[in-house]
């Protein structure tokens, strides 16, 4: 433990701990945009930043260790016209469309230019974009003159999904994030596997959902936690609905969940279409011998005629004539009692699985 | 090689060779009849040093003096400014500005007949000859340390350095010295990086030595990128085996086994040289394992920069050897605890290193009774701009800058007034000429607003703009820019853009203002030094030349002229007009009006300060305002 | 050179130089630079085709080899002329009249900033400082550098390389 002075109050914190984990863990704000708890640290934001009152210096509190005794100030008028200047940099750069953003309600940046009451930057405003739009995928929009680049999309791509898709390219102002060669994320130079963790880490508008587009802001979203019904891995998702339509899938960032730090594959994240799908079959149905014809069924009509069935089919021709296969989809128990179903019910070995979904 | 024993036999056995440069030399110990030293650093080579070396080669040959006569290619003398340089042995002739043509002659005259070539010698300010390389008001005042061995060896022969002395250092902390004890001396003599932050070397080695790990490596920062300065592109040139020797000892101090030269890649001479000596270094057994037969192990490697200047900056400078992009990452941890591949390292510049075996041979008082207080020793500075001798100087720490840019740089070029002069590159400022009696150390710099820097010092006369100076300097720490923090991203530009508005005419009120808020922030948030130093160009300007500022915002006009757009109107001097009409046919915008035979007259407004109707009149009655 | 990957055969002729640098260079992330250095000595600039490879073969990721590429400004990914012009734009040059040496090789070359003329013979860059300061103001063409350079001397010095 170590003993720390944090705004004149003492304060005793657990010693192995950044100073920015040891603040906001005894309660006080600390404004970020590059740090995230579960990536690399970058300090390139420069909103964490401190005020060490031994040096007298501005320090960043993200990438800095408490050690005993440390003081410091996190929100002396210093501190804030620091960050404020910072924000208003940011601003200078950023187009200033949150009436039309997909981000509107959910930005960190809209958050900060809020909390310190910039309608615009004092250094001008961005009129023309400097970069194309990047839409040529399914799945992910890219505005780089949305990105403030604090790199937690490059993070998580590299970190933790391990895709190693994105990187920062260029340099100084010029600098943006791009996939390989500059190519869209879907080209075949891409390894980009549409996971999705890098829109969940945009703390702007830069990085955002292309078929969630148009489809609801933040506050319009109803938010349900749900286990992906995709294999039997079981992540945890987070269904954003409006409407009693699923309009978007979120992560869900908890340890001790199958996907803590928020992970998901491009199913889980976008293959929700298929529940408002006019196709999707929501009866079982009974194919009509004479016509030839599906007819629409209850569960007990047609559990009770697959029943006969496998009966009439037993006493024809025994237990071999059954064959089964399961799906990835299911949970192990599921298969479990799929098989148990087949070996122990029908008298069947013939028991296959489709490891793909 | 196996003992510093071994090593003093072959120093001695070339010592002779080398004897003829000395003061000491006594006739009856020669080797060779004269010594011709032609400079072949990068100034000199591009003015054509390595013809003038082959015409020396063919000529001597063509009278059989080959043998008698040795050529040596140095590194550089300083004053690049007068090169290709060639200095004569035994009687130490300096000659500037030699072509190929001048070569027969001083054969024949100076070598062969024993005259010296009157017409070839150096002519100081007064118009006299002189012949003394040590008489020269240029070398007479410098005091060198650090550059003690360039131009005075053959810097791709390790056998020269040698006979200098070279290695016996490195033998002796190995012989005699506990890596404890090398640190103490360091500490002694004072010595304070020459990078720029001028942070205690023997401090900072102690914190690589202290810290826990088995692998260790030291770096030699060689990404000299400043604009204006080429001290350690000289010394990598002209010494690469004083780097060598002083690593290696830092290596030893620390507990270091591997290092790295991070060299520019726009240096190619010098890289070539280092990759020689360190072949040669290691066919005798100085780098290597077990040197002199002792558990000491050092290997070295160089490896070159890809053209970014942030990879001065030592984070980035890792980074970039590493294989990445050379983006700095946040200090701490700093280096000394977790540096290349998370291992501690060490980190000093060039002349930093330079300087090292002479501490460690002549004894830290010796090096510290130079210089003040605060700054011990001496600083290379690379003195440009418009300065009538540019070229490399060493000085005691505590020289003024008078003494520097007037007694051996000769004064302003064209007997123009001083306005400024510029040091620490684009970290450093201005400083005007109120303080030209500074005593040059670290802390005085500071106190002005400027800074110590790695040492380029360009000297601006009274046609230099200073808005336009920031907006230069400016420019070039944006574009160098890494982008990843904030601040210095995004800061920079809009400091730069500002700084144009106000070069092209279109400054605001406030800008000057809106200028130093933006700086003071910049300086305080930015991640690295780049960042962290980016405005000190625009602040000292501002701070002491406000009323240029002002005068191109309000007053619409740039006082030198130097801002094309907000260059002054023309206007005809009507005594000397002989209305001739040329000037009103040469008029791009039609301002000049004027009866044949009568006096003319320029509209100001209609002018656009072209300066054509000057070029053109045939009595110059034309005049800007 | 261009890749004309027609077949197996010609690609391999391609990428021999390549293989030639991978040779010296082992797959190591810490020998990136050096190969992308000796890479673009071998084909003048860095084409698609040889950061894939390249790529693949140091098992880096392709958009971290990008990401170097465009990082560091001795990199090109278009190719470039015979000859390299660099203008100094160093503070030296700057106050002894870079500007106007710029604007004289941009009038006769007729490309400006980071271009290369059509027949591929000279490319036109402004880089910082060289360290040539005495001599300012400087051009370097390929390895030499011209120093103290009037308008008149800097067209004396093109010629040469026409």
């Amino acid at each position: 433990m170590a003993l720390i002075k944090i705004n004149g109050k003492e304060h005793e914190v657990e010693s192995d701990l950044s100073i920015l984990e040891a603040v906001r863990g005894e309660g006080y704000e600390i404004p970020t945009l590059c740090y995230h708890p579960d990536l690399s640290i970058s300090g390139g934001c420069r909103l964490c930043i401190v005020e060490d009152v031994d040096s007298g210096q501005l320090i960043t509190s993200c990438s800095t260790g408490v050690t005993e005794g440390l003081e410091i100030k996190t929100a002396s008028e210093r501190v804030e016209r620091a960050r404020r200047s910072v924000v208003d940099l940011l601003l200078s750069d950023h187009p200033l469309d949150c009436m039309i953003c997909e981000a509107d309600g959910n930005c960190t940046l809209q958050d900060l230019a809020y909390r310190y009451g910039l309608n615009e930057s004092t250094l001008g405003s961005k009129i023309d974009p400097r970069f194309e739009i990047e839409h040529d995928n399914p799945f992910i929009v890219h505005d780089p003159d949305k990105c403030i680049l604090c790199g937690r999309c490059i993070r998580v791509d590299n970190e933790i999904q391990c895709s190693d898709a994105i990187d920062f390219i260029n340099r100084g102002f010029t600098t943006r994030i791009a996939a390989a060669l500059e190519k869209d994320l879907g080209d075949d130079d891409s390894t980009c596997v549409f996971c999705g963790q890098c829109v969940e880490m945009c703390p702007t508008g830069a990085l955002t959902y292309k078929p969630s587009i148009g489809e609801g802001r933040e506050y319009n979203l109803e938010h349900t936690e749900t286990t992906c019904g995709y294999c039997g891995v079981g992540c945890k998702l987070d269904l954003k609905t409006r409407g009693n339509k699923v309009v978007e899938v979120g992560s869900i960032y908890r340890e001790g969940t199958p996907n803590p730090v928020g992970e998901a594959c491009v199913k889980g994240r976008f293959g929700y279409e298929f529940i408002d799908h006019p196709d999707r079959l929501k009866t079982p149905l009974i194919k009509d011998k004479e016509t030839g014809e599906f007819n629409e069924a209850s569960w007990d009509e047609a559990l009770d005629y697959i029943g006969d069935k496998f009966n009439q089919i037993k006493e024809e021709s025994g237990g071999d004539a059954f064959g089964a296969l399961c799906s990835a989809r299911c949970s192990n128990e599921d298969n479990y009692l799929m098989q148990k179903l087949m070996r122990a019910g029908l008298g069947s070995h013939t028991i296959d699985h489709c490891a793909r979904l | 090689m196996k003992s510093l024993e071994e090593l003093k036999e072959i120093r001695d056995k070339y010592k002779n060779e080398i004897q003829i440069r000395k003061k000491e030399f006594r006739e009856e110990e020669h080797i060779h009849k004269a010594h011709v030293m032609v400079c072949t650093g990068t100034g000199c080579v591009s003015s054509g040093a390595r013809d003038v070396v082959a015409e020396f080669n063919d000529e001597l040959g063509s009278r059989n003096l080959e043998d008698e006569v040795k050529v040596v290619g140095t590194g550089c003398h300083g004053l690049c400014e007068l090169g290709p340089l060639v200095i004569v042995y035994p009687e130490g002739t300096f000659y500037s500005e030699i072509t190929r043509d001048d070569v027969a002659e001083i054969v024949e005259e100076h070598i062969i007949d024993g005259q010296i070539v009157e017409r070839l010698l150096y002519e100081d300010k007064s118009g006299k000859k002189i012949a003394g390389y040590n008489d020269i008001d240029f070398y007479k005042r410098q005091k060198r340390i650090a550059l003690k061995n360039c131009g005075k060896i053959n810097p791709e022969s390790i056998e020269e350095y040698f006979a200098e002395g070279g290695y016996e250092a490195l033998g002796k902390v190995i012989d005699e010295l506990s890596p404890e004890e090398v640190i103490e001396m360091v500490k002694d003599s004072g010595l304070r990086g020459r990078g720029g932050g001028g942070f205690p070397t023997g401090l900072k080695w102690s914190f690589a030595a202290g810290a826990p790990g088995d692998k260790k490596y030291v770096i030699c920062n060689a990404d000299e990128g400043d604009p204006g300065a080429f001290m350690d592109r000289s010394v990598l040139e002209g010494d690469p085996h004083g780097i060598i020797e002083g690593m290696a000892i830092s290596a030893y101090a620390i507990g270091a086994d591997e290092g790295y030269i991070y060299v520019r890649a726009e240096y190619p001479l010098a890289v070539m040289r280092l990759k020689k000596a360190i072949i040669d270094a290691e066919e005798y057994g100085i780098l290597g394992d077990n040197i002199y037969d002792s558990d000491f192990s050092f290997d070295l490697h160089v490896k070159e920069g890809a053209g970014a200047f942030v990879c001065g900056e030592e984070t980035a400078l890792m980074q970039s050897i590493e294989g990445n992009r050379g983006m700095p990452t946040p200090r701490p941890p700093y280096p000394a605890v977790k540096g290349l591949w998370g291992k501690p390292t060490n980190i000093n510049n060039v002349e930093t290193l330079v300087n090292i075996p002479y501490i460690i041979l002549e004894g830290p008082e010796k090096f510290s009774a130079v210089g003040t207080e605060g700054s011990k020793g001496t600083k290379v500075f690379a003195l440009t701009g418009k300065v009538n001798n540019t070229g490399l100087v060493e000085i005691a720490m505590g020289t003024t800058l008078r003494e520097i840019i007037f007694d051996i740089g000769g004064g302003v070029q064209g007997g123009k007034e001083f306005k400024a002069v510029q040091t620490g590159g684009p970290s450093g400022g201005c400083v005007p000429k109120e303080h030209l009696d500074l005593s040059i150390d670290y802390e005085s710099l500071l106190d002005v607003g400027a800074m110590m820097g790695s040492g380029g010092m360009v000297v601006m006369d009274e046609d230099t703009c200073m808005v336009d100076v920031a907006r230069f300097f400016l420019d070039f720490t944006q574009s160098e820019s890494c982008g990843k923090c904030t601040p210095c991203r995004i800061g920079t530009k809009r400091m730069l853009q500002i700084l144009e508005r106000i070069t092209q005419g279109d400054g605001q009120g406030g800008d000057i203002d809106l200028l130093l808020e933006l700086g003071a922030r910049v300086k305080e948030t930015s991640l690295c030094g780049l960042g962290q130093t980016a405005p000190n160009p625009v602040l000292s300007t501002i701070k002491f030349f406000r009323d240029e500022y002002e005068a191109h915002i309000y007053d619409n006009y740039c006082p030198t002229g130097s801002c094309d757009e907000l260059a002054l109107p023309y206007w005809i001097d009507k005594d000397i007009c002989i209305g001739c009409t040329a000037c009103v046919n040469e008029c791009p915008v039609d301002a000049i009006s004027g009866e044949r035979k009568e006096p003319h007259v320029i509209d100001e407004d209609a002018c656009i300060s072209c300066g054509a109707c000057a070029e053109i009149c045939p009595v110059d009655a034309i005049f800007q305002k | 050179m261009t890749c004309a990957c027609n077949g197996e055969k010609n690609k391999e002729k391609y990428f021999e130089p390549l293989y030639m640098i991978f040779e010296e260079y082992g797959p190591d992330d810490k020998n990136l630079i050096p190969v992308l250095q000796n890479a673009q000595d071998e084909y003048g600039y860095l084409p698609e085709d040889v950061l894939k490879e390249i790529s693949s073969h140091m098992k880096i990721p392709l958009c971290k080899v990008y990401g170097v590429v465009t990082f560091y400004t001795q990199f090109h990914l278009e190719p470039r002329g015979d000859n390299i012009i660099r203008v100094c734009m160093g503070t030296a040059c700057h106050v002894r009249g870079a500007s106007d040496i710029f604007e004289v090789v941009n009038d006769e070359l007729g490309i400006a900033d980071g271009e290369t003329t059509e027949d591929l013979k000279f490319t036109l860059e402004r880089v910082a400082c060289i360290g040539a300061c005495g001599l300012a103001p400087v051009i370097m063409v390929n390895d030499n550098t011209h120093g103290r350079l009037t308008p008149d001397k800097t067209r004396e010095v093109l010629d040469i390389y026409r």
